[in-house]
C-alpha cells in the first residue's frame, strides 16, 4: 500500500471514528434527559412567575416541552425545555435590570 | 428622557437585554405626584402643540387629522350604543334583596365616573370604577361580572357616559399607602416587560402618533378618559382591565389577573396625571 493509499485509509477511519463520537455526542435524548431539563425550565419560570414578569414564549416552549415528552419525541422535548428555559432566565435578568433602569423613561 | 424606540423594537435579544444593564446610580427622589402631573401633560402638549390638551382623550384620533374625520363619522352611529343601552338596563335592575347599583355609589352613581379609581383608606388599596361595580354586586349577593368584557363593559359604559366632559379628579390622600399606590403603578407603567422588551410609556409615550402596523398609537395623556371601549380588533367593548391584559400579551409577557394589585395602581397613576381633561367614555377605537 502506497503512502497515499495509508493516508486515505488512516483519513477515513479517523472520520468514521469523528462520526460515531459525534452520533454518540448527539444520541437521541432519554427520558431522564427530559425530566432534567423540564425540571430547570419550569423553575427558572416559577422564579418569573413570582417576579411577575413571565414571558408568554417561555410557557408555550414549556408547553411544548410536554407535549413532545407525552408523544415520545424527547430530542423535541428537550430542545423545548432549553429554549423555554433560556427565555425565563432571560425575563427574570430583565426584571432584574429594570428595577432602577425604568427611571431613565420617566418623564420629567 | 432616553427613549430609543429602536431598542425597543429589536425584540427580544438576550444580549441586547445585557447591553442595556449598564450602570447607571439612581438617586432616591422623593414622590411629587403634582410635579408628575405638570411634567407629564406639559410632555404631550410640546410634543403636540396643535392638539388641544382636552382633545388628547380622543386618543389615535387627535393624532391623526384622516382618522378624525373618520371618528366624527363614526360617532353618528356609535358602535358601544348598545353596550349603552344594556349597561342603562343593569345599572337600573333591581338585585334579588331590592337594592341596585345606585345604592352602592355617591349620587346614585350617576356623574361619578372621573372620581375613579381612588384610593380607600378603609381597604388600604385603590378601587377602580370596576372593583366597586363587583363589589357592589358581591355585597349584595350577587355574581361578580368578569372584568373584562360584557356586563362589566356595559355597565361603566353607561356609568362612564353620564359623566361625559366631567375632569378626571383623582385624588392622592396624604396616606403613604396611597402614595406607594401611585409609585407602584408609575414604575408599572415605565418598566419595560416581556420579550419584546416593552413598557406601556415605549408606545404611548415614546410613539403616539406612529403606526405599529395599520395602528396609530394612542397617547398615554387621556388615554383612560374614554374608556371602556368598543374596539374593531376586539370586535366588541373592553374595560380598562381587557386594555392592561391585551398589552400585556401583545408584548409577550403574560399577563397578571385583572385588577390585580399592579394594574390597579397602574390606573390610579395613569388618570392621576391625566386630572383635568374630560370623561369621554365609552370610546371607539380601530
Amino acid at each position: 500500500m502506497s503512502n497515499r493509499m495509508m493516508r486515505l485509509a488512516t483519513l477515513s477511519a479517523l472520520s468514521v471514528l469523528l462520526a460515531a463520537g459525534a452520533t454518540s455526542a448527539y444520541a437521541a435524548s432519554t427520558e431522564a434527559d427530559y425530566k432534567a431539563a423540564y425540571a430547570a425550565a419550569e423553575a427558572a419560570n416559577n422564579e418569573a412567575g413570582k417576579l411577575r414578569n413571565q414571558w408568554t414564549t417561555a410557557v408555550s416552549a414549556l408547553k411544548n416541552a410536554k407535549k413532545a415528552a407525552e408523544a415520545g419525541d424527547f430530542d423535541k422535548a428537550v430542545a423545548e425545555s432549553k429554549q423555554s428555559e433560556m427565555l425565563s432566565k432571560a425575563a427574570i435578568f430583565q426584571t432584574n435590570e429594570q428595577k432602577d433602569a425604568w427611571k431613565e423613561m420617566e418623564i420629567k | 428622557m432616553r427613549l430609543t424606540f429602536r431598542s425597543a423594537a429589536t425584540g427580544f435579544v438576550l444580549a441586547a437585554l445585557t447591553f442595556g444593564a449598564a450602570q447607571v446610580s439612581y438617586a432616591a427622589e422623593s414622590p411629587n405626584p403634582q410635579a408628575d402631573l405638570k411634567a407629564f401633560q406639559k410632555y404631550f402638549t410640546d410634543k403636540f402643540p396643535k392638539v388641544k390638551l382636552e382633545d388628547f382623550v380622543n386618543g389615535p384620533y387627535s393624532m391623526d387629522e384622516g382618522l378624525y374625520k373618520q371618528w366624527k363619522e363614526k360617532e353618528e352611529f356609535p358602535p358601544y350604543e348598545f353596550a349603552l343601552d344594556a349597561g342603562k338596563e343593569l345599572f337600573n335592575k333591581p338585585f334579588k334583596n331590592g337594592k341596585s347599583f345606585a345604592d352602592c355609589f355617591p349620587n346614585k352613581g350617576i356623574g361619578i365616573r372621573q372620581n375613579y379609581p381612588y384610593f380607600d383608606e378603609k381597604q388600604g388599596k385603590v378601587v377602580t370604577l370596576e372593583l366597586a361595580v363587583n363589589q357592589c354586586l358581591e355585597s349584595n349577593g350577587e355574581k361578580p361580572f368578569s372584568y373584562t368584557k360584557d356586563d362589566m363593559a356595559s355597565v361603566t359604559a353607561y356609568m362612564a357616559f353620564t359623566s361625559r366632559g366631567k375632569p378626571f379628579d383623582i385624588k392622592i390622600p396624604n396616606d403613604p399607602r396611597a402614595i406607594e399606590a401611585y409609585e407602584n403603578g408609575k414604575r408599572y407603567f415605565y418598566t419595560r416587560r416581556g420579550q419584546l422588551n416593552f413598557s406601556c410609556a415605549t408606545c404611548h409615550v415614546q410613539s403616539p402618533g406612529d403606526h405599529i402596523r395599520a395602528e396609530v398609537l394612542a397617547p398615554a395623556l387621556g388615554i383612560l378618559n374614554a374608556m371602556p371601549i368598543y374596539r374593531s380588533e376586539w370586535g366588541g367593548m373592553g374595560t380598562t382591565s381587557r386594555r392592561f391584559t391585551s398589552c400585556n400579551s401583545q408584548v409577550r409577557a403574560v399577563p397578571l389577573k385583572p385588577q390585580d394589585d399592579e394594574y390597579r395602581d397602574l390606573e390610579y397613576y395613569l388618570s392621576y396625571v391625566s386630572n383635568g381633561l374630560p370623561i369621554s367614555g365609552p370610546g371607539a377605537r380601530p
